[in-house]
């Protein structure tokens, strides 16, 4: 039951974010509803109707698709946090749901941070990055097996140089499907 | 006078090898000693004499340590080889204090005998003589031992010229990064590779006896501790548990290693027996933990913690036990290792939005930052604890650089090209490559 709960949510979601509609984005019931269970009161009929006709949301296909929420593979963190930022959480719920409904796929996340401060308390700080994108993908029924972290630190920066706008782009989690 | 021809076209043959690493001296202590280290002559008639300039590695180590200031060799009206050849008084008015000399012999088959003698000029005085056997490839090692020896007998520390670092390098390609561990002399040259890999190498730490290194790689994407033998390139793969396998720090006998591992949860401390494989776990928090490091008696490890929220400094009995806070200031301090001597540690402390060297006084408590750069980290005690090398980031570019501990002298260690990062200091070894 509760599975297919999840299932339930994964799906809204996708049809949420394909429509452009940002009830989950909008910060404040996010931040609250690190169980999902924002999305279960979304209200459910007509999103399980409508939902998995473009080139089905929720197969792997998706991951190649720019309207699909699981296109994007990279989320992005603030300085020292590993919380997963209001913006990026419909992202992570909709790996997740992709996850629970293909079992036999597998991801790793990397986890990434800035350059600044120590190298190994960096690799820290990126595995706990990587583990609360694994939490929230747990919460979506991926199971545990399906799920490879690693940190990297400040090892494999995306972008070189020392800006802010450089540190933004390599305090990052990356959804790497093989 | 015809020795003086051999020093001559001893220093005329010399083409020394680009050095990895190019040390500058960014700032000298103030009344640097006044010393003129001579050409040392050739003294083996026929044969050819040896490839490196003895004199001038000696003066070049001195120099760089910022506390001597050795005399051009173009300023020397003369250029004894021998005790019984120095007119002392030509020194003084060339306002020198101290003055070496020496020659080189051929001793057996490719190998040499030096002889070197150190004077006080103002007493007329001998004040060390050695005789150093050696062979054509241990001649820059027999050089820096001879900096050593006029080091200590002139400043009362224990020089640490006759050491190595190690160091990752990282160049960027087409296909990605490409990292090195290396291994250099502490001037920069001798540079060999220890292993090179397209994933991620760090954290490289030095056994006891110099003799091996221990570094994190994530060859196979997975990450890894590995001991290898610096001489002979064997190596042996020591941790890879699910989850981080980092920060491996040797314990001064040379038999354990404290590292973090994350394989129960978060990252914690453990203590590694090298050859039981028995490990045995230090921390057990759900915070970061990492950066292990022994206190010389081997008694204590420092680490790394956010367990109060920000990145401290914590200690731990290193047979387990209670943990206690050592760092207050600011709201980040990382990467804490001992002096030699246990006093102080030196660590990475955020002073402001500026992550700079700092160093600890344990018994005092007081904080005191070494470093002026942004992004400064990695420090490392040289051997005799005059100096710590760090990585710094200058024009967006990883180098390398030395303090010393007073603040008074500074070295800017760069590569041709490529970034560089992580130093560390090597312990004192016996010998360079023969054992």
């Amino acid at each position: 039951m509760k599975a297919t709960l999840f299932k339930l949510a994964g799906v809204l979601l996708t049809v949420l974010a394909l429509g452009g509609c940002s009830t989950l984005g909008g910060g404040a019931a996010d931040e609250q509803s690190a169980d999902g269970a924002a999305v279960t009161d979304a209200g459910g009929g007509e999103a399980s109707t409508s939902g998995l006709d473009a080139g089905g949301a929720l197969t792997m296909q998706a991951l190649e698709n720019p309207d699909s929420p699981v296109y994007n593979k990279v989320i992005y963190f603030d300085y020292d946090i590993s919380e997963i930022h209001p913006d990026y959480r419909d992202t992570v719920l909709a790996h997740g749901a992709l996850l629970a409904a293909n079992p036999r796929t597998t991801v790793t996340i990397e986890g990434h941070c800035d350059e600044r401060g120590s190298r190994e308390y960096n690799i820290g700080l990126g595995e706990r990055r990587a583990n609360a994108v694994k939490s929230l993908l747990l919460s979506q029924g991926a199971a545990e097996s399906q799920i490879i972290t690693i940190s990297y630190g400040e090892e494999r920066p995306a972008v070189l140089g020392s800006s802010e706008s450089g540190w933004a782009q390599n305090r990052r989690a990356v959804f790497v499907y093989y | 006078m015809k020795k003086i021809l051999f020093a001559l076209l001893l220093f005329l043959l010399q083409v020394p090898a680009a050095p990895a690493l190019t040390i500058e001296i960014t700032q000298g202590a103030e009344g640097a000693l006044p010393i003129a280290v001579v050409p040392f002559a050739w003294d083996g008639a026929g044969a050819p004499p040896p490839a490196e300039d003895i004199a001038a590695i000696v003066r070049d180590d001195l120099q760089r340590s910022g506390r001597f200031n050795p005399m051009p060799v173009a300023d020397m009206l003369a250029r004894p080889s021998d005790g019984a050849q120095v007119e002392f008084r030509d020194w003084k008015a060339l306002g020198m204090e101290s003055l070496a000399v020496g020659q080189v012999r051929p001793n057996g088959s490719g190998g040499y005998l030096v002889r070197f003698q150190l004077f006080d000029v103002f007493k007329g005085e001998q004040l060390a003589g050695y005789n150093l056997t050696t062979t054509e490839r241990d001649l820059r090692f027999t050089a820096h031992t001879i900096a050593d020896l006029i080091y200590e007998k002139l400043t009362g520390q224990r020089g640490a010229f006759a050491t190595r670092i190690a160091y990752v390098t990282s160049s960027r390609a087409a296909g990605g990064d490409t990292l090195t561990l290396k291994v250099a002399d502490a001037d920069g040259h001798n540079p060999q590779v220890i292993v090179t890999s397209t994933e991620p190498l760090m954290s490289p730490a030095w056994s006891p006896d110099g003799r091996s290194l221990a570094y994190v790689s994530f060859e196979k994407r997975q990450a890894a501790i590995y001991v290898q033998e610096v001489f002979t390139g064997r190596r042996e793969k020591l941790a890879s548990y699910s989850g981080i396998n980092g920060a491996p720090a040797w314990s001064p006998d040379g038999r354990k290693l404290a590292l973090t591992l994350s394989k129960d949860g978060s990252p914690d401390i453990y203590v590694l027996n090298i050859n039981r494989k028995t490990l045995t776990r230090l921390t057990t928090h759900y915070g970061i933990d990492t950066e292990p490091a022994w206190s010389p008696d081997g008694q204590e490890i420092v680490f790394t913690s956010d367990r109060g929220g920000r990145p401290q400094i914590y200690k731990v009995p290193s047979y387990g036990g209670k943990v206690s806070r050592v760092t207050f200031e600011g709201d980040y301090n990382a990467r804490a290792s001992y002096a030699p001597d246990g006093g102080q540690l030196t660590l990475v402390t955020r002073q402001g939005r500026d992550y700079r060297i700092g160093l600890l006084d344990l018994a005092s408590g007081a904080l005191q930052v070494l470093s002026d750069g942004s992004l400064d980290e990695s420090p490392s005690f040289a051997p005799n604890g005059s100096m710590v090398i760090y990585a710094t980031k200058i024009n967006g570019r990883g180098e390398l650089a030395a303090i010393s501990v007073d603040g008074n002298v500074k070295q800017r260690l760069a590569l041709q090209e490529g970034d560089v990062r992580e130093p560390v200091w090597s312990p004192y070894t016996r010998n360079r490559r023969n054992q």
